[in-house]
């Protein structure tokens, strides 16, 4: 009698039948092990505001998420290491990710705790400063095939210049990372201290969904179900495009580029044929755009792959693939969260050229990043 | 459910029927294929362990129900403990028949004939039976595939 028969790895991810493909994932989020594991990251003073206050978000049940997120831990059922939740554990991380998907290099992606949630925005920095440490010392430093990104408390403006500052002097961060759901909408130019240093620091600035704002998720109030809310994530990402489009971020800062994390992206295109067609009529509005929003949008944005628009036809995906432009477009898993793709699925949907598949898999990445 | 498995297909051993206690499953591969089996209340089900849709692992799922409604406000519930939500994206496959209920047209899982055959039996069928230890002492789960 045979012992029960283990799953074996899969298979490494091929493309062309043979060639080993090198895969770059935008989007992993490594967790706490346990709530406390941040406490020695932080300063005593905050040490103690944290065991005593706890976190204050803007919503009424101040420290919880803000709607259950389809499973425990938002994860995977199957992402749980042996001690702790998904997420927290590198040897894991490396056995059922990182080996598994042929995962060059990782971006990660801490939504722990939100330090750019935290109405008190002195803990919000102090917060932010101590994840970033910890991405560091669990994460980066142990595995270099991770890359830090660097969390900001973005209200305080002030505040998140020093930590991207201090920061950028570090090749262990390849990015800075902001919740798209925020207090102003983030064209305004309370946020443009933060869009200077970014790219004064050469960093890109990515967008993952998240943020706890404290306004309803649509423009007539609080969702019932969690699929209608899920689905705010497309507007959030919509308005924060067109927010930064339309104040001028891309005039004042022209090299600034964005990375927009789950927020889907099969509707770009028609965002940006829209906003060109408003732009011919009200463009006294805003004189200080020279060029049609699709401009900008087509040069400073890039997207990600996760979750993936699964139309029926294949070819119908890859027709908004080119009209976004095929080198603003990066692949991602959203690891270890439950809405997870797997980079086989993904390039099996990929109706495109070897090479243009590369360049989603890893070459735009590569180039943005850059990395080797 | 059967207790005889077809004369054309190959048997194969995969577990002592004791060791799945009922609502338990185990993963067991089948000539490289991983196959998801179940003990629903003494009943044995077995399905094609890779989801069809990303290929996650139907065996590291949740059992659970479906839940029907006939209007807005009102729901009750079907398929009581014989429904396996994949641990991904959470699609949803009737054990019974591989049926996935996302998207019931053109998606299901593929099902294969489990059942129980006694050991004494096993010893004359044309399973493929080299790679596992068979003793007549208990009854075995067998997978016809």
């Amino acid at each position: 009698m045979s012992d029960v028969i283990t799953r074996s790895q899969p298979a490494p991810v091929m493309i062309g039948g043979k060639q080993r493909l090198s895969v770059i994932d935008c989007d992993i989020h490594p967790q706490f092990g346990s709530k406390d594991e941040i406490l020695p990251f932080l300063p005593e003073r905050w040490q103690d505001y944290m065991k005593t206050y706890g976190g204050l978000y803007r919503q009424a049940l101040a420290d919880t998420l803000s709607h259950p997120r389809m499973a425990p831990d938002v994860a995977r059922n199957d992402a749980w290491p042996p001690k702790g939740p998904p997420g927290s554990d590198l040897a894991f991380m490396r056995e059922q990710h990182l080996d598994a998907n042929n995962i060059d290099h990782g971006m990660l992606m801490p939504l722990n705790r939100g330090p750019a949630n935290q109405r008190n925005l002195d803990f919000g920095a102090a917060l932010a400063h101590a994840v970033n440490d910890w991405q560091l010392h669990y994460w980066v430093n142990p595995e270099p095939r991770l890359h830090g990104s660097i969390v900001i408390a973005h209200d305080d403006a002030k505040a998140a210049v020093v930590e991207i500052e201090l920061r950028a002097k570090d090749k262990s961060f390849s990015q800075i990372m902001m919740p798209p759901h925020s207090i102003e909408p983030l064209g305004r130019r309370k946020y443009w201290p933060v869009y200077e240093a970014a790219q004064a620091c050469n960093l890109p600035i990515s967008f993952h969904v998240s943020g706890v704002n404290g306004f309803a998720s649509t423009g007539s109030g609080s969702p019932s179900y969690y699929i209608e809310e899920h689905h705010t994530n497309v507007r959030g990402m919509q308005s924060l495009i067109t927010s930064m489009v339309l104040e001028g971020v891309f005039e004042q800062f022209p090299q600034l580029r964005i990375v927009l994390v789950e927020g889907g992206l099969a509707w770009a295109p028609s965002l940006k044929w829209r906003l060109d067609k408003h732009w011919m009529r009200f463009r006294l509005e805003v004189p200080h755009l020279k060029r049609p929003p699709s401009e900008y949008i087509r040069e400073h944005i890039w997207f990600t792959t996760q979750p993936l628009d699964e139309p029926d036809r294949d070819q119908d995906l890859a027709e908004i693939l080119e009209f976004i432009g095929c080198d603003r477009v990066m692949f991602s898993t959203d690891y270890p969260h439950w809405d997870f793709d797997d980079p086989r699925f993904v390039l099996g949907k990929l109706a495109l050229s070897d090479e243009k598949k590369e360049m989603i898999f890893s070459g735009n990445a590569k180039k943005l990043y850059n990395l080797s | 459910m059967t207790t005889s498995a077809p004369s054309t297909r190959t048997r194969h051993v995969v577990a002592r029927a004791g060791e799945i206690k009922p609502g338990d499953r185990k993963l067991v591969e089948i000539a490289g294929r991983p196959i998801a089996l179940f003990n629903l209340n003494g009943e044995f089900f077995a399905i094609g362990d890779k989801c069809p849709h990303e290929a996650g692992s139907l065996c590291k799922g949740k059992l659970g129900s479906f839940a029907d409604s006939d209007e807005p406000g009102k729901y009750h519930l079907t398929h009581q403990g014989e429904v396996i939500k994949c641990p991904w994206h959470g699609w949803e496959f009737d054990i019974r028949t591989g049926q996935s209920y996302c998207d019931p047209q053109q998606v299901r899982v593929r099902s294969y004939d489990a059942g129980v055959a006694h050991g004494s039996d096993l010893l004359t069928g044309p399973f493929k039976a080299e790679t596992y230890k068979v003793t007549v002492e208990e009854d075995y789960v067998v997978i016809n595939l």
